[in-house]
């Protein structure tokens, strides 16, 4: 909700922002980093993209030929495939703040 | 992993070397880099990390059959591809082949955003990807320092890359890892620390305006290695390190002996010329025939279907076969048929060092029995006295062991030619001929000395060395109270010399005659004598015979007169009777 009001307060960005959100994220093997990262996103985009997201969850031990297309190195990485530009997130996304402004649903401050 | 364990139970205690196929490496790394281990190569910029790392792969895959993956940090795919072509590297090939794997990994801190804690891992599970795909046993990351900038977190970075280490040492692979030079240490982020097998240091140095690639092997856990730095060279044919130092002093001496080109230079060596493989210096001022003595050997050598490397840094090739010309000496018709080549640089063109390692490759390449260095002295001006010696010393040793001849000219400053070389290396040198300005009468003539020749009864005499049309000819100088004489001075001389003696020979000559003349003089008279003589005894003859006849015919009559007489037939003695008769008759 407050999302949506703050993408508003943007102005013209807020105005291209399409609806879908498709967001991808990268893992190693069921650890307790990328359970908690993943906890992590679900509860974000709950909140803030509520309906408008997807998620895929890779598991770069079972594929690994996927890290080099997104250009992964860290685990685990979360990346905004839309809207564009492409953004990339690491860690376990417990820092919310940050996670909201690399994402761009929330601008920094 | 295991396969590794397999391979390191034969040999106990010592680990197996991965050979690089780089020239010189293996040789200062006793055999190669640590297998199975990483390897960090730092080094400022453009000092030829990543070219290293890159030789070592595709040299892995073309001499080991050992496939490779090469990580890149900094450079794309197809910029490595396209930077390497020049060098000759076909990456397209060996990619397509599946000998090599080009990865280019790319960070963009800007597109990154840190939330909470990561690691790694999909690095890793990249690079595993990458090696398990083409069963890779080499692999270079080019350079891993990248990370630094990507990631603000160094704590987790630093662990992560002591697990990278571990990792690729887990998975048995032989890695190169590349680091830039930090202001203090070896590396900007001490990647040091978490390599500890093998760091091998690159430099490249300007000094006086020259730049020198300079090689060194810091650390080499468990191995002896050469701990000196050794110049390199990157060309065409790629990386190239010298492992010369002074390699000792066990070489074989021949004694084989070469001309010297000059008849009477090689008389004043024992009639035999230079030992073969040994070290011949000719120094002299300017425009004493150093050269010329130079192609004059040259020549020799060729004539005997000898190969001979030139190594000029003063004059085009041209040029010196054009001035050799002048003094009937054809050095083209060497180069036509091959057995003679000529290697031209600039002494400023690189370094010193850079010169010896090119000077190495070109008499690998041609295999010279001879090689002239002309001059030495010019490579003075790249370097200092102390480099050029230890330069020269590493250069004669190396051409000794392989019993080459060389032939080093040398400049001497100003009219002070003594016999200390600039270079003090005369040490070094088996034979040491020293070409001398002699001045006098208004002219500067050139002398010859040998002062020294190791292992020969040489000649202790100065010669004058003259430079015709018909190659360089030594004269014997005039040695007399007026000192030592060349050139005009010996020709006035000799023509002195020469006037006396025709004098001296005109006299003979005049006193010859005269004793002819009396000789003749005296048989004349000896001949009227003995015709008197014969006339006197002829007439004498002739009154005996006269004589003789007259009494026998007085006996005759007698003896008649008796029988007419009737006389007594008593003989009378013919002598007596004659006589009688006559002193009878009278």
């Amino acid at each position: 909700m407050t999302g949506e009001l703050e993408m508003e307060d943007e102005g013209d960005v807020a105005v291209t922002v399409p609806e879908r959100w498709q967001l991808r994220l990268y893992v190693a093997g069921m650890t307790p980093k990328s359970l908690t990262a993943f906890a992590n996103l679900r509860r974000i985009c709950d909140e803030h993209l509520e309906g408008k997201y997807s998620i895929e969850v890779i598991d770069l031990m079972v594929s690994p030929q996927l890290a080099k297309g997104d250009q992964i190195l860290a685990i685990p990485t979360l990346v905004r495939r839309l809207p564009e530009p492409v953004k990339k997130i690491i860690g376990d996304l417990s820092d919310t703040d940050r996670v909201l402004v690399g994402l761009d649903i929330r601008p920094l401050g | 992993m295991a396969e590794t364990t397999l391979q390191e139970i034969p040999v106990l205690e010592t680990f197996q070397k991965c050979p690089t196929g780089i020239k010189g490496l293996d040789e200062i790394t006793g055999g190669g880099l640590p297998q199975g281990r990483p390897t960090l190569i730092c080094g400022g910029a453009g000092c030829g990390k990543t070219l290293l790392a890159m030789e070592f792969l595709v040299r892995g895959t073309t001499e080991y059959d050992e496939p490779g993956v090469f990580i890149s940090f900094e450079e794309k795919s197809e910029e490595l591809t396209k930077n390497f072509a020049s060098l000759g590297f076909d990456l397209n090939d060996l990619v397509a082949r599946e000998k090599l794997l080009l990865d280019y990994v790319h960070i963009e801190r800007s597109e990154i955003e840190e939330t909470g804690e990561y690691d790694l891992e999909g690095l890793f599970i990249r690079m595993g990807y990458a090696i398990d795909s083409i069963g890779a046993k080499r692999v270079a990351i080019d350079t891993i320092e990248a990370l630094f900038s990507g990631f603000s977190n160094e704590t987790i970075l630093r662990a992560e890359l002591r697990r990278l280490f571990r990792f690729l040492k887990g998975k048995g692979v032989t890695a190169v890892i590349t680091g830039e030079q930090g202001e203090r240490t070896l590396t900007r982020f001490g990647l040091e620390e978490y390599v500890a097998d093998c760091v091998i240091f690159l430099s490249h140095q300007v000094v006086n305006q020259i730049a020198t690639r300079r090689l060194r092997i810091i650390k080499y856990r468990g191995s002896a290695h050469g701990t000196n730095e050794y110049p390199f060279l990157l060309d065409e044919q790629g990386f190239s390190v010298m492992p010369i130092s002074s390699i000792g002093l066990d070489h074989s001496a021949s004694s084989e002996r070469v001309s010297t080109g000059i008849q009477r230079l090689d008389t004043m060596l024992e009639g035999k010329g230079y030992y073969r493989g040994s070290s011949i210096l000719v120094t002299g001022s300017a425009g004493t025939g150093k050269s010329s003595l130079a192609a004059h050997f040259v020549d020799a050598a060729c004539r005997r279907g000898e190969r001979c490397l030139y190594f000029a840094f003063e004059e085009s090739r041209n040029q010196i076969i054009r001035n050799m010309r002048s003094i009937g000496l054809d050095l083209g018709q060497w180069v036509d048929k091959g057995v003679l080549e000529f290697r031209n640089s600039r002494p400023t063109l690189y370094g010193l060092e850079m010169h010896l390692v090119a000077m190495h490759r070109a008499i690998e390449e041609f295999q010279p029995a001879i090689v002239v260095i002309d001059p030495i002295s010019n490579l003075m001006s790249v370097a200092s006295e102390m480099e050029v010696k230890s330069m020269l010393s590493r250069l004669i040793d190396y051409l000794k062991m392989k019993e080459i001849t060389a032939f080093c000219s040398a400049l001497t400053v100003g009219g002070a030619a003594g016999d200390r070389t600039e270079e003090g290396m005369s040490s070094l040198m088996d034979s040491w001929i020293l070409l001398q300005s002699l001045e006098g009468d208004g002219e500067r003539n050139r002398g010859l000395y040998i002062l020294k020749s190791r292992g020969m009864q040489h000649s202790n005499q100065v010669r004058e060395f003259c430079l015709t049309d018909n190659g360089a000819k030594l004269q014997d100088v005039y040695v007399g109270p007026g000192g030592v004489l060349a050139g005009a001075g010996r020709i006035a001389q000799e023509a002195r010399e020469k006037a006396d003696a025709l004098g001296r020979s005109q006299e003979i000559e005049c006193k010859q005659r005269d004793l002819e003349r009396k000789k003749a003089l005296m048989e004349a008279q000896i001949a009227a004598l003995r015709i008197g003589f014969d006339t006197e005894v002829d007439e004498l003859e002739r009154a005996i015979s006269r004589g003789k006849l007259h009494r026998e015919a007085v006996a005759r009559d007698t003896l008649t007169m008796g029988r007419a007489r009737a006389a007594d037939d008593t003989p009378i003695p013919e002598g007596n009777g004659a006589r009688n008769g006559k002193g009878e008759r009278r």
